[in-house]
């Protein structure tokens, strides 16, 4: 047997592609500074041309028809966005336009480059995008954008420079201040709070908790405290557990924030079926067919979200508006959303779709989804 | 050339790729055969195609190795972490190879040396290494890798539609091709699978042999992962989850018999490319995920079964000539 011949020759093969793969040098992170030399090299030579070519934004020019529209969400067959783009459909419907949804069956960080390579193979005229990673999406989207294709990005987003505006669905400040809010109208302004987060690097919810103690330090809510903050990493069985654990460990807790729908529906859950029901308040983030039934059986008073459909109907305008050439998504651009009404493109390419709605038990049947 | 050696199954798969071309091209308005899209289509296929060949090897020898898309998510991992950490991508490339080449070794061990069944311990170890990948990175994505590795994952070779990834696969399939065909090395393999108790009365060494076969899949495994990572220009734990299935499925298409001692490395080529087309032409018509994915489970299907009564064709031509003279 050469068992050992052949062996030793498939290695130096092997060797010989990683070396090919991996040439001559010494390549570092620091070296590059960080990357951020060459992220926005790569920005330069790949978004160049549609930000160059685009001359100037015309506020006046006519709605462009007909346009062809690919909605790409996280993953197909997700409750929210097939609200989302419910709202999405109702947009290009109104503005003569034909919007398809398509997008993977998993979440995963690269799953959805097939579906924007296609999109540009197809000579989509724009994309509306929930990035499953903001970065793995990005080369994608640049390569479709050269083509022509107008970005927008929505719910999550992408690199700031591989799409040409990001719909945010509601201000981290609007989430964070209005929970406060609605848990001290629910606690009557004193007492002991809890939040139950998601997972503790979730940079959202750390945004909006980080919120949330800024607004707890003014007056109005000096007798607020919050005591402690758990993580049900947006499962639902340790989410349940841990809203057990709060009540063990605080006998004197009046209410939990918890802005993650997972979460939410669980310490609902778990307050509808103990001792503390109506004497524990709950609020957080959530979507109301999940919560409908806490809300109507006294089990929460209120809590907060945005409307998806909403968001796909704005995504859609806006994308629509730059097709169309009036707006090329520079700060300050106006374009108008139908029955929503102005909005202005902010920092970063940013339009915030506004503050989150309130569901309480007089409006929670008007929403579906 | 007598007709029998047209009856093969690699020639129903590549009338089957040049149907899906011409059908395609026909669908999508000639959209199919555009350089780009062919490019799309070969990075899309890029990662599976690298981890079918030694899996090819793998199963012709009557295993299986299932941890293949876990060792790519490791792989990821490693690269994220080491470059965050500030490692120069020169010495990570290597020693993530070389952690490729351990977890294959590590399946070999416990399927050699323990007598264990292969299935049951890259289930085992498909769970173990994405577990060690969660916790060399947990869910963080390092994105900011240097423009010169990305490219080789966004950009074709200079005046071609082909991208970086399948000349490298190129490479490799010449590499496997002549390993499994033309070695003595290989010829063990088929033995192997063919009959384990007459290749090792025959002197063939079954548990080095198996055991190379667990290295050389660790590695090309760890090998897709670098290719994955720059693609994308983002290192992740979870990269290539459930990949696994779209590699033994493309090897099973490709002719190799799930019971070993039989399979080429044109066939799974030739696979890896239907599937890889089949999906892209789909996807390009507007076909719903929904169908997408039972199209991918019946062909599945249809790569276990179809050999099966091809052969079962075959022997029933064959048996009475084979009767004749005695």
């Amino acid at each position: 047997m050469n068992t050992s011949k052949t062996l030793i020759r498939t290695f130096v093969t092997l060797t010989s592609a990683a070396a090919l793969l991996t040439g001559c040098g010494k390549t570092t992170k620091s070296d590059t500074g960080g990357g951020a030399p060459s992220a926005s090299a790569s920005a330069a030579t790949n978004s160049a041309a549609p930000s160059a070519s685009v001359a100037v934004a015309n506020p006046s020019a006519p709605l462009a028809k007909d346009l062809k529209i690919t909605f790409l969400p996280k993953k197909v067959n997700i409750p929210y966005f097939s609200v989302c783009e419910t709202g999405a459909q109702k947009a290009a419907a109104s503005l003569g336009e034909q919007l398809k949804a398509t997008g993977p069956s998993d979440a995963s960080a690269s799953s959805q480059v097939t579906y924007i390579n296609t999109a540009a193979q197809q000579g989509q005229n724009a994309l509306l995008i929930a990035a499953n990673d903001s970065n793995a999406v990005a080369p994608a989207l640049k390569a479709a954008r050269a083509r022509g294709m107008k970005v927008v990005a929505f719910d999550s987003d992408a690199a700031t420079d591989a799409r040409d505006v990001f719909i945010n669905q509601a201000a981290t400040e609007d989430i964070g201040v209005g929970q406060v809010k609605l848990i001290s109208d629910a606690i009557k302004g004193t007492g002991e709070i809890a939040i139950l987060s998601a997972t503790a690097n979730a940079t959202n919810q750390n945004a909006w908790i980080a919120v949330m103690k800024k607004e707890l330090a003014k007056p109005e809510y000096a007798n607020v405290k919050l005591v402690d903050i758990a993580y049900g990493d947006d499962d639902d069985q340790i989410s349940f557990q841990k809203t057990q654990g709060l009540l063990q460990a605080h006998p004197k807790l009046k209410g939990i924030i918890s802005p993650t729908t997972i979460g939410v529906a669980a310490a609902a859950r778990y307050l509808d079926s103990s001792e503390y029901k109506g004497k524990v308040a709950v609020t957080g983030v959530g979507t109301p067919n999940q919560l409908r039934k806490f809300v109507k059986n006294g089990t929460m008073a209120s809590f907060a979200l945005w409307d998806p459909a909403n968001l796909g109907y704005l995504a859609t305008y806006a994308a629509v508006a730059l097709s169309s050439g009036q707006i090329t998504g520079k700060p300050g651009e106006k374009f108008k959303a139908g029955d929503l009404g102005e909005y202005t493109i902010g920092a970063n390419g940013e339009v915030v779709l506004g503050p989150p709605i309130v569901f309480t038990k007089e409006n929670i049947d008007k929403y579906d989804f | 050339m007598k007709a029998k050696d047209f009856l093969r199954w690699e020639t129903a798969l590549f009338v089957l790729l040049v149907l899906i071309g011409v059908v395609g091209a026909a669908r999508t308005g000639g959209g199919f055969l555009a350089g780009q899209n062919l490019f799309y289509l070969g990075l899309d296929i890029g990662e599976i195609a690298i981890m079918a060949l030694p899996l090819t090897l793998v199963i012709v020898a009557a295993e299986i190795d299932l941890s293949v898309a876990s060792v790519l998510g490791l792989s990821s991992a490693l690269i994220g972490a080491l470059w965050n950490a500030g490692w120069a991508l020169e010495t990570i490339l290597p020693l993530v190879l070389l952690v490729g080449a351990v977890c294959g070794a590590f399946n070999g061990v416990l399927v050699t040396r323990m007598g264990l069944p292969s299935l049951a311990v890259t289930i085992g170890t498909l769970a173990l290494y994405r577990g060690l990948a969660l916790i060399v990175l947990g869910d963080h994505a390092v994105a900011d890798f240097p423009a010169t590795y990305t490219r080789f994952g966004t950009t074709p070779l200079p005046g071609t539609p082909i991208p970086y990834p399948i000349a490298l696969f190129g490479v490799l399939a010449v590499v496997f091709g002549l390993l499994l065909h033309a070695t003595a090395f290989g010829r063990a393999v088929f033995a192997l699978g063919a009959n384990e108790e007459a290749a090792r009365f025959s002197g063939i060494r079954v548990k080095r042999n198996k055991e190379i076969l667990f290295v050389l899949s660790g590695v090309l495994s760890a090998l897709a992962g670098i290719v994955y990572t720059f693609r994308f220009s983002s290192a992740r734990a979870d990269n290539g989850t459930g990949l696994e299935l779209a590699v033994v499925a493309a090897v099973l298409l490709g002719g190799v018999s799930i019971f070993g001692g039989r399979g080429t490395i044109g066939g799974v080529i030739l696979a890896v490319l239907v599937l890889g087309a089949l999906r892209n032409v789909l996807i390009l018509a507007d076909t719903s995920t929904e169908v997408l994915t039972v199209v991918t489970g019946l062909l599945l299907l249809a790569s276990v079964l179809a050999p099966a009564i091809i052969q079962g064709i075959l022997n029933r031509f064959k048996r009475p000539i084979e009767g004749a003279p005695s």
